[in-house]
C-alpha cells in the first residue's frame, strides 16, 4: 500500500490552520464535532441531577412541613445574591464568547476575568452560608441537632421573620433529610462551579496569549455552554430549596 | 475459496503482512500507553477485558465448585457471598459493558464510516484510563477482603450491615462509568458528525446501528447508576438518612434508582452484541440482512423501550399493583424488537449461500441461545409467574443465557471475524470450530440445569442448599469445567496465530463492510484514499463487481 | 419391553416420575400458576422450534455447495409485521393472564387469617395472633386462606414457598402482604430468596400443612400463655399509652375502640383506612397521621420497641373492636379441640381466646 497518506498530509499542512486536528476534514467538521461532545456531555450532567432531583420531589411531598421548616433557615438575601451573581457572570461569559468570536482579545479577557470573579464570589457566598449550617448544627451526621425545629424561639432571626410553629420530633428529624438534599445537590452544584472556575483561570491565561482569538473559538464557545449549565442547575436548585413556602 | 468456504487467502509464498500498519508505524510502550490512535486502543482494551474475563471466569470456577454439595463446605459462606459478588462486578462492569464497543467499536466504527479515528480520540485513551483504574481498583478490593453485597449493593444492607469495602468497590464502579460514558459519546458524535461522503444514515452497517443505540443508553443510563452510588456512598458514612427508613428515608429509593441504570445496562450489553450477529450472518449467507430497516429500527425501540421497564426487577418489593401492571406491559413490548431481530437474521440465510466457518458457528449459537435467554425473560416480564421464579436460579440462568450464551457468543464470533483484520492472520480453522461447538455444549449443560433449579424454587445467592438439588448442580459444574475449556482454547490459538497464522490479506472473508477496504492490518490513519460510499451495506453484487475489476484471483 | 434391560427401565421409570420440574402443588393459586408456566414453556418451545427449524433447514438447502449464489433479497413488510404482530399478541395474553395471578396472589379475601412473620439476619419469626411463636417454621391448615404480614427488622428478605408459588419481600419500615390456601398436608420448604448477608442460606425452613384437627391440636400444644394481643395489652400498659388513649371525654388522644378498619379524617386533611400499615406508622410516625381533632403531641415510639412489639400493639388495638373480636373469636373457637364447627351467633367461648377485657378502662 503506498504511504500516499503522508504525503498528501505533509502538502496539506500549508492549506490547514494549525489547530485542526488530522482526522478532522475541515475546521467546520471539527467544531460542529466538539459542540455536539459538549452538549452530550451536558445532557450525561442532566441525568445526574435527576437522581438527586428525585429524591428531592420523593421527599419533599412525604416530609413538606420538615422541608418547610429546613427550607426557612436558608438565607433568601444571600440565595438571590448568589442567582443574581451567577446570572451576571453568564452574561459575562456570553460576552467572552462573542469577542472571542469577533476576534476581541481585550475584550475576551476582561469578560473570562469577570466570569472568573463572580464565580468566586459566588463560591464566597455559598462558603459564608455553609459556615452558618455548620455553626448552627445543621450538617446531618454526627452533629446534627434538630433545637430549631423543635423550639423555633430558640433561633431568633428566623423566628422573627417567619413565626414557625414547633415541628413535633419525629417530623423535626426529617430536616436532616432536608440539609442532606441541600448538602448533596449545592454541594454537587459547587463542585460543577470550581471545576468551571478552574478552568476559566487556564482560559484567562491561553486568551492572553491570543488563542482563542485567531478564529479558533470552539473551546470558549463550549467551556461557555458548561457555564450556562452550570447557571441553570443553580436556578432550579434556587427556586426549589430556598423558596419553599416563603410566605405560610 | 471452495464449495465450503469463502475464505480467500493470498498466496502464503509471496504475501508478507504490509511493513507500515498502525503496530509497526511506532514502537515502545509509551507509544501504546500515549496513544490516540483508536486502533491501539481497542487492542489496550482487547488485553484488559481479557485479563479481566478470566478473573471473573476464576471466580465462577470457585462458585461451581463450592455447589458441587449441598453444604456450604469449600469455603466460608462470608468468602462464598464476597466471591459472587465480586465475579457480578467484575463480569459486568469489566467485562461485558466494554466488552465489544470499547474493542470492536472502538476499532472498527471510525473505519466502517470511512473515518481516520473517532471525534474525540484523546477522551477515548481517557476512557481506557478510567477503565484500567476502576478494574485495578475493584482488583485491591478482592485483595483488602472484597466486598459482600451482591453487584446490586442493596440497601440497606451495603449502607448500613456489611463492613467489607462497599466504598472502594462503588469507587471503582463509579470511574469505570465514567469510562462508559465518554466512550458512548464519543461513538454519537463520531457516528453524527463523521461519515464519509455518500454515507447516509441507512447505509451504515447494521454494527453501527446497533453501537449508536447502547452508546445513547451508556449517555443517559450510566449518570444516575453514578449518583446511586454516590448516595450509596453518603448514606454508609454520614448517615444521611436517604435511604434508611428509621429516618425517614425509603430503600426503595435506591432501587430504582440502582436499576434505572442497569436495565438498560442490560441492553448496553447486548445490543453491540446483535450488531455483530448482523455483520456475522450477513457475510457468511453472502446476503444483506433482510429487514435491515427493520433490524436498525429495532435497535434504536430497545434502547428506547428500555429505558421505561426498569421496575420488572421489584415487582415482588411491594411496589403497588398498578406499577406492576405498567411495568410489566412495557416489558412485554421490549422483548417485541428482539423477537424481530432474531427472525429477520433467520430469514437473511433464506437463499444465500452459507458456509459455516468459526464466527458463524458462534451466530448460530447466539440466535439458539439467545431466544430461549429472551422468552424466559419474558416468563419474568409476566408478573405472576415472577413472583415463583424471581429471587431464584431461574434469574441466574436466563441472565447467564443471554449474557453468555448470547453477548458472550457474540463478542467471540465478532473477534473471530474481525481478527483478520486487525493482526493481518488468520488463525487455524479446524480448532476454532471445535472451541465453538465446545462453548456451545459446554454452556448448555451449564446453564440449563440452572432453570430447572429455578422452578424447584433454589434461590439464588446460596451457599449451602438441600440436598435434592445437588444433582442439577453438579451437572452445571460439570459443564462449567467445560465452557472453561471451550474459552480457554480461543486464547491459546488466537495467540498462536499471531506469529504462525497464515497470512490474511485485506479481504480474506470477502465482505462488503468498509472496513475491508484497507490493508490488513491497517495504516494508523486507516485508508491511503477515503473510498466514496455510493452503494448500501451489505451489496454483495457490488463487491463482485469490484473484484472482477481488481482482478482478484480466486484462490484454490 | 422384553428387549430392555429391566434395570434401566427401573431406573427411567424412577427417574420419570420422581424427577419433578416443578415443587410439589400445595396451595390453590399452584395449579393456577403452573398452568402460565406450561403455556410459556409451550409457546417457548414452539418459538424455539420454529427459530431452529428455519435456521438448520435454510442452512442445509442454501449451503454453499448446493446454493453456490445467493439470491438477494430485500425484505418483506408482510413478514415483519407476522413477527411482529404474532409475539406481541402472545406477550399480551402472557401479560393479562400473568396479571390476572398477580393481583390474585397480592389480594388476600377479606375473611383470611392473619399471621405476623418478621424477618432479620438471619431468622424468620412467625407470630401467630393466638400467642404461637415459631422460628423458621410455619404451620397453617388447610382450607383456610392465609395472609401473611410481613416485615423485617434489618435488611431486605424475601419470604419464599415454593410449593405455594408465592414469595414475598419484607422490608425495612413497612408491611407486605401475601396470601394462600394450603391445599395438602405434608412439610415443604421456606426459603429466604433475598440475599441477606452472611448466613442467607442458612434463613430457611420449613412450612408444616396440616389438615384443620391437626391443626387445632398443634395451636393448643404450641401456645405460649398469652396471645399477641394479650402481649399487646402488657405493652399498652408498659408504654403508658393509655394516658393518652383513653375513652374520657377529655382525652389528648382518640380512644382506639374500633379504630382497626375504620375510616379516619386526618388533620392534614384527607381520610384513610386504618388498617395494620397505618397503625404501625401512627405508633412510628405519628406526626403525620395525627387524627383529625386532636393535637399532634403523640411522641414516636421509633426505637423504643421492636417490630414484634409493634404486631403485638396492632393485635391488642385490633381486639379493641368488639365485633371483630366475636368474629375472632368464633372463628379461632372453630380452631380449638372439641368443637365440631361452633354456629355463628355470639356464642362467648369457654376456652381461651383473646383478652376479654377489651375495653380500656376509662
Amino acid at each position: 500500500m503506498p504511504n500516499s497518506s503522508v504525503h498528501t498530509a505533509e502538502s496539506a499542512h500549508e492549506e490547514h490552520p494549525a489547530y485542526l486536528r488530522h482526522h478532522f476534514n475541515s475546521t467546520e467538521q471539527q467544531a460542529d464535532a466538539a459542540g455536539f461532545a459538549m452538549w452530550l456531555f451536558l445532557l450525561t450532567e442532566v441525568m445526574f441531577f435527576s437522581g438527586l432531583f428525585t429524591a428531592y420531589l420523593i421527599y419533599r411531598n412525604w416530609y413538606y412541613p420538615a422541608f418547610v421548616s429546613g427550607s426557612h433557615q436558608l438565607n433568601v438575601v444571600w440565595g438571590t445574591t448568589n442567582t443574581v451573581v451567577l446570572i451576571f457572570s453568564s452574561f459575562t461569559m456570553a460576552m467572552g464568547v462573542w469577542c472571542a468570536e469577533t476576534r476581541r482579545r481585550r475584550g475576551l479577557v476582561l469578560s473570562l476575568t469577570l466570569t472568573f470573579i463572580l464565580g468566586l464570589g459566588f463560591l464566597g457566598i455559598k462558603t459564608i452560608e455553609y459556615r452558618e449550617k455548620i455553626e448552627k448544627h445543621h450538617v446531618p451526621g454526627f452533629h446534627y441537632s434538630m433545637q430549631s425545629f423543635l423550639d423555633p424561639q430558640s433561633d431568633p432571626e428566623v423566628y422573627a421573620e417567619y413565626h414557625d410553629k414547633p415541628l413535633v420530633p419525629d417530623m423535626a428529624r426529617h430536616t436532616e433529610l432536608y440539609f442532606s438534599l441541600y448538602f448533596l445537590m449545592t454541594g454537587m452544584h459547587a463542585l460543577h462551579m470550581i471545576i468551571g472556575i478552574g478552568i476559566l483561570g487556564f482560559m484567562i491565561l491561553r486568551a492572553r496569549a491570543g488563542a482563542y482569538t485567531a478564529g479558533h473559538v470552539t473551546f470558549v464557545e463550549n467551556i461557555g455552554l458548561y457555564w450556562h449549565f452550570v447557571d441553570i442547575i443553580w436556578i432550579y436548585l434556587f427556586a426549589l430549596l430556598y423558596l419553599i413556602s416563603r410566605h405560610q | 475459496m471452495s464449495e465450503h468456504t469463502i475464505v480467500s487467502l493470498p498466496d502464503q509464498a509471496t504475501a508478507r503482512i504490509p511493513k507500515d500498519n498502525y503496530i509497526t508505524r511506532e514502537n515502545g510502550l509509551l507509544s501504546w500507553l500515549l496513544t490516540s490512535d483508536h486502533k491501539r486502543i481497542a487492542i489496550l482494551y482487547l488485553i484488559s477485558i481479557t485479563f479481566f474475563f478470566f478473573i471473573g471466569g476464576a471466580l465462577a470456577g470457585l462458585i461451581r465448585l463450592e455447589l458441587l454439595t449441598p453444604q456450604a463446605d469449600l469455603m466460608a459462606t462470608d468468602t462464598y457471598n464476597k466471591v459472587f459478588t465480586m465475579h457480578g462486578v467484575i463480569m459486568i462492569f469489566f467485562f461485558l459493558v466494554p466488552s465489544v464497543p470499547a474493542t470492536l467499536g472502538n476499532f472498527f466504527i471510525p473505519m466502517m464510516i470511512g473515518a481516520k479515528d473517532l471525534a474525540l480520540p484523546k477522551i477515548n485513551l481517557l476512557s481506557w484510563y478510567l477503565y484500567m483504574t476502576g478494574g485495578l481498583l475493584a482488583l485491591y478490593t478482592m485483595t483488602v477482603g472484597g466486598v459482600d453485597t451482591g453487584w446490586t449493593f442493596t440497601t440497606p444492607l451495603s449502607t448500613h450491615y456489611v463492613n467489607t469495602n462497599v466504598l472502594t468497590t462503588g469507587l471503582a464502579v463509579f470511574v469505570a462509568g465514567f469510562s462508559s460514558i465518554l466512550t458512548g459519546l464519543n461513538f454519537i458524535v463520531t457516528i453524527h458528525k463523521m461519515r464519509a461522503p455518500g454515507l447516509t444514515w441507512f447505509r451504515l452497517p447494521l454494527f453501527i446501528w446497533a453501537n449508536y443505540a447502547a452508546s445513547i443508553l451508556m449517555v443517559l443510563g450510566t449518570p444516575v447508576l453514578a449518583i446511586a452510588i454516590v448516595l450509596v456512598a453518603l448514606e454508609r458514612t454520614l448517615g444521611i438518612g436517604v435511604f434508611d427508613p428509621t429516618k425517614g428515608g425509603d430503600p426503595l429509593l435506591f432501587q430504582h434508582l440502582f436499576w434505572f441504570y442497569s436495565h438498560p445496562a442490560v441492553y448496553i450489553m447486548i445490543l453491540p452484541g446483535m450488531g455483530v450477529i448482523s455483520e456475522v450472518i450477513s457475510n457468511f449467507s453472502r446476503k444483506r440482512v433482510f429487514g435491515y430497516t427493520a433490524v436498525a429500527f429495532s435497535s434504536v425501540a430497545i434502547a428506547v423501550f428500555g429505558f421505561f421497564v426498569w421496575a420488572h426487577h421489584m415487582f415482588i418489593m411491594g411496589i403497588s399493583n398498578y406499577a406492576v401492571l405498567v411495568f410489566s406491559l412495557l416489558s412485554m413490548l421490549v422483548a417485541v424488537p428482539s423477537a424481530i431481530k432474531i427472525f429477520n437474521w433467520s430469514l437473511t440465510l433464506y437463499k444465500g449461500s452459507i458456509t459455516f466457518e468459526t464466527p458463524m458457528l458462534y451466530a448460530f449459537g447466539f440466535i439458539g441461545l439467545f431466544t430461549i435467554g429472551g422468552m424466559t425473560g419474558v416468563f419474568l416480564g409476566t408478573s405472576g409467574t415472577d413472583i415463583h421464579l424471581t429471587e431464584t436460579y431461574f434469574i441466574v440462568a436466563h441472565f447467564h443465557f443471554v449474557m453468555v450464551g448470547g453477548m458472550l457468543m457474540a463478542f467471540l464470533a465478532g473477534i473471530h471475524f474481525w481478527w483478520p483484520k486487525m493482526t493481518g492472520r488468520m488463525y487455524p480453522e479446524k480448532i476454532s470450530q471445535l472451541a465453538a461447538v465446545v462453548t456451545f455444549i459446554g454452556f448448555n449443560l451449564t446453564f440449563f440445569p440452572q432453570f430447572i433449579l429455578g422452578m424447584l424454587g433454589m434461590p439464588r445467592r446460596y451457599a449451602a442448599y438441600p440436598p435434592e438439588f445437588q444433582i442439577l448442580n453438579v451437572f452445571s459444574t460439570a459443564g462449567a469445567t467445560i465452557l472453561g475449556v471451550g474459552y480457554l482454547l480461543p486464547v491459546l490459538y488466537l495467540i498462536w496465530s499471531l506469529r504462525y497464522g497464515a497470512i490474511a490479506g485485506d479481504n480474506p472473508w470477502q465482505a462488503t463492510g468498509l472496513e475491508w477496504q484497507s490493508q490488513s492490518p491497517p495504516l494508523t490513519e486507516n485508508f491511503a484514499e477515503i473510498p466514496v460510499m455510493d452503494h448500501e451495506a451489505y451489496d454483495y453484487e457490488w463487491l463482485e463487481k469490484q473484484q472482477k475489476e481488481k482482478g482478484v484471483a480466486s484462490a484454490e | 419391553m422384553n428387549h430392555i434391560s429391566p434395570v434401566i427401565w427401573q431406573f427411567l421409570v424412577k427417574w420419570m416420575t420422581n424427577f419433578a420440574l416443578l415443587p410439589p402443588e400445595a396451595s390453590k393459586i399452584a395449579p393456577q400458576m403452573d398452568a402460565l408456566l406450561f403455556f410459556l414453556i409451550l409457546v417457548s418451545l414452539i418459538g424455539l422450534t420454529i427459530v431452529v427449524l428455519l435456521v438448520v433447514s435454510f442452512s442445509i438447502l442454501y449451503r454453499k455447495k448446493r446454493h453456490p449464489v445467493a439470491v438477494q433479497v430485500e425484505g418483506s413488510t408482510l413478514l415483519e409485521a407476522i413477527w411482529t404482530i404474532i409475539p406481541l399478541g402472545l406477550f399480551l395474553v402472557m401479560f393479562v393472564w400473568g396479571a390476572l395471578i398477580y393481583f390474585r396472589v397480592y389480594t388476600p379475601p377479606v375473611n383470611a387469617m392473619n399471621i405476623y412473620v418478621v424477618g432479620k439476619q438471619w431468622m424468620w419469626k412467625v407470630e401467630h395472633p393466638g400467642g404461637q411463636h415459631e422460628i423458621n417454621a410455619l404451620h397453617v391448615p388447610t382450607g383456610r386462606a392465609v395472609q401473611l404480614t410481613l416485615i423485617s427488622q434489618d435488611v431486605f428478605h424475601s419470604f419464599s414457598i415454593p410449593a405455594f408459588r408465592v414469595k414475598r419481600e419484607a422490608i425495612p419500615g413497612r408491611y407486605t402482604t401475601v396470601w394462600f390456601e394450603a391445599t395438602t398436608p405434608g412439610t415443604y420448604h421456606l426459603f429466604c430468596t433475598q440475599y441477606c448477608g452472611t448466613n442467607h442460606s442458612q434463613m430457611i425452613g420449613d412450612v408444616v400443612v396440616m389438615t384443620p384437627e391437626e391443626y387445632r391440636k398443634w395451636l393448643t400444644r404450641s401456645d405460649s400463655g398469652a396471645s399477641l394481643a394479650q402481649d399487646g395489652e402488657r405493652l399498652f400498659a408498659s408504654l403508658s399509652c393509655a394516658a393518652c388513649h383513653n375513652a374520657r371525654p377529655d382525652a389528648r388522644g382518640p380512644s382506639l375502640a374500633n379504630v382497626y378498619g375504620a375510616k379516619l379524617s386526618l388533620s392534614s386533611g384527607g381520610t384513610v383506612i386504618a388498617d395494620e400499615a397505618y397503625l404501625r406508622e401512627a405508633i412510628l410516625n405519628p406526626s403525620q397521621h395525627i387524627t383529625q381533632g386532636y393535637a399532634p403531641i403523640m411522641p414516636t415510639y421509633q426505637g423504643q420497641i421492636s417490630e414484634e412489639g409493634v404486631i403485638a400493639l396492632i393485635e391488642f388495638i385490633k381486639n379493641l373492636n368488639s365485633d371483630y373480636r366475636v368474629e375472632q373469636t368464633i372463628n379461632t373457637t372453630d380452631m380449638l379441640p372439641g368443637s365440631e364447627g361452633a354456629a355463628k351467633g355470639g356464642k362467648t367461648p369457654a376456652a381461651k381466646g383473646p383478652a376479654q377485657n377489651g375495653k380500656v378502662k376509662p
